[in-house]
């Protein structure tokens, strides 16, 4: 098993220079050079944030040179200064707002792995009842669910129409007068409508796969070498099926990160939650491209960590793992 | 069983197919849109684009089905052109995304080695990439137009494929039939594309399938944010985005556009599904 996480370990570099070469070749993506379509895009762009552009990227400088200047910067995470009014550093703009959003992934993900799993723990063990009926329902539904649209209708519903649930924000305007207890509803009444939109899409695709995983096992001989020495069938469900059942589950919790984290420029900028989702919108609104680079790579780079994460954790409670 | 065997692949697959009734609603609800996308201009009373200052934000009436929006256009026959433009965009995304995945799939896993690490970690990076991120960004260097929006979305949504295809091909090269091929002289290119490929094909149409549901949400999704595709053009998405704003005093422009997408989406994932289980064996019990 420590063979296989130094090697996993090792895999990370490459990825990283992966991410960083594409996220290099966007910049490049434009016809001419990026300040040409700057110029193209905007009108009103500046002619000194040209030459900002030209400098901060090395834009005279052969390619090559253009990707070693831009990668060194990178590697201790320097992504210049935002285009932006204030012009502070990109790396504080993104870090001062990235608590939020890594706090409402982690609350989706806590719910697609508490209703997800039951669901289709339930959809396996009773296959084609009511049940399992609705739930593939429910599954499909999620999946076809155009969520940005679900939130605005709910934001309407409960903020507006039933006035129970503040529209936008994380807190109000009175957070700082509130008592403890206060302020921990207050989150919860501004995050409710955030957190289950944002786990919605995968809830649908998770308790798939967990009815898939789950149908699988029990049809396995261990399971029913289980019930033929007279174990009850919760026993066999829940303590000899399910983990195994699980296993799979981890990786595929971690493969659909990078769909939540997308999802935040989607549900932030509904909600109006300051996180690194908005600002990325509102970077690519206002055409601050250092600022966009910066997000890119670093939540690329977020990504990757909960990969290693998952896989890691996986190696440790599966012994079966072995690399070759 | 035997009996089975005996009846051909194409009336197993009909019989199949016809039976899960949720697959024919998916069918019907796709070919009701072609119809829809391909007579635009027979099944609409208004122009999609006639500005009517006398008649803005009525409600769904006999004159207008769908009611009007903020500019007095029809919201009917917005969206019956919408209907074309968000197809386009599916069907020319998931193109782009299946001929990239077919091509790096069958390399990776006709020529395995060197070939198919550099393919599969390159498959792994592009996963690793938050999807919605990298085409935001992308398009904020390029401008948002509906041909960029396409291409973008087929060149993030081309891995799911890839790695399919060369499961396929993975197997498949094992068989006689490619050995044979190989015996009698037949070309590497000849044999991945004549032999092989043909036989790998039946999972990529159902995941295509599928895609185009996906692509249609990916593509909503941006012109909703303002990116995607800009009006006057009418997208389902925009029409949304136009819709929010006048939410609580007009919510037919918020509520109908929504459930088009969702409707077509489901109607797409239930044929692609509907396709899966009738193609696939081991998954028909």
């Amino acid at each position: 098993m420590r063979a296989y996480i130094i090697r996993r370990l090792i895999m990370v570099l490459p990825m990283m220079i992966g991410i960083t070469l594409i996220s290099f070749a966007i910049i490049h993506l434009a016809p001419g050079s990026p300040t040409q379509a700057m110029t193209d895009l905007n009108p009103n762009v500046s002619s000194e944030s040209i030459v900002k552009l030209r400098q901060i990227y090395h834009l005279d400088e052969p390619i090559y040179l253009q990707y070693w200047l831009w990668l060194k910067k990178v590697m201790v995470l320097d992504f210049g200064d935002s285009f932006s009014q204030d012009a502070r550093p990109v790396l504080d703009k993104i870090l001062e707002r990235l608590p939020i959003t890594l706090l409402i992934n982690i609350l989706s993900l806590a719910i697609i792995f508490l209703i997800s799993i039951p669901i289709g723990v339930l959809s396996a063990t009773h296959q084609y009842s009511y049940f399992d009926r609705i739930a593939s329902l429910f599954v499909f539904f999620g999946f076809s669910m155009p969520t940005f649209w679900f939130a605005l209708l709910l934001m309407i519903l409960f903020g507006v129409w039933l006035d129970w649930l503040p529209i936008s924000g994380v807190v109000s305007m009175n957070h700082a007068n509130l008592s403890p207890f206060g302020k921990i509803m207050d989150y919860f009444t501004h995050l409710l409508l955030p957190v289950t939109m944002s786990a919605l899409t995968s809830l649908a695709g998770m308790s798939r796969f967990t009815r898939q995983s789950m149908l699988e096992v029990i049809r396995q001989d261990y399971v029913t070498c289980a019930r033929a020495k007279g174990l009850p069938e919760r026993t066999v469900i829940y303590k000899h099926a399910l983990k195994n059942a699980t296993l799979p589950i981890i990786t595929l919790l971690a493969l659909s990160i990078p769909g939540l984290i997308g999802g935040s420029v989607i549900f932030e900028t509904i909600y109006s939650i300051p996180g690194t989702g908005q600002l990325f919108y509102q970077a690519v609104m206002g055409r601050d491209y250092p600022l966009v680079m910066g997000s890119l790579v670093i939540m690329a780079f977020l990504t990757l960590f909960a990969n290693l994460l998952a896989d890691v954790s996986y190696a440790m409670v599966d012994p079966r793992i072995h690399y070759e | 069983m035997s009996e089975k065997a005996s009846r051909t692949f194409s009336r197993i697959f009909k019989e199949r197919f016809l039976s899960d009734w949720l697959a024919v609603v998916g069918a019907l609800i796709v070919a009701g849109l072609f119809f829809v996308a391909v007579f635009a201009p027979f099944l609409v009373q208004h122009k999609p684009e006639i500005i009517n200052a006398k008649d803005i934000l009525s409600p769904p009436s006999a004159k207008h089905w769908l009611g009007t929006d903020d500019l007095g256009r029809d919201v009917f026959a917005r969206m019956v052109y919408g209907a074309r433009i968000s197809l386009s965009v599916g069907f020319v995304a998931v193109g782009i995304a299946t001929a990239i995945g077919l091509v790096l799939g069958a390399l990776a896993g006709y020529f395995g080695g060197w070939m198919d690490e550099l393919i599969m970690r390159f498959v792994d990076i592009m996963l690793t990439l938050p999807t919605f991120f990298l085409i935001l960004a992308v398009i904020a260097f390029l401008s948002p137009s509906i041909y960029n929006i396409m291409i973008v979305i087929g060149v993030t949504s081309w891995m799911s494929v890839a790695r399919l295809v060369r499961a396929e091909f993975l197997s498949l090269k094992e068989r006689d039939f490619v050995n044979a091929a190989r015996a009698i002289g037949v070309s590497d290119l000849g044999i991945i594309f004549r032999h092989i490929m043909p036989n790998a094909l039946a999972p990529v149409l159902v995941s295509a399938t599928l895609g185009v549901g996906g692509a249609i949400l990916t593509e909503s999704s941006l012109s909703f944010l303002g990116i995607g595709v800009q009006p006057p053009t009418p997208s389902w998405g925009n029409i949304l985005t136009q819709g929010k704003d006048y939410i609580e005093i007009a919510w037919w422009l918020s509520v109908f556009p929504g459930m088009a997408i969702l409707v077509t989406v489901m109607g797409y994932n239930l044929l692609g599904e509907g396709l899966r289980d009738a193609i696939d064996p081991r998954l028909y019990r």
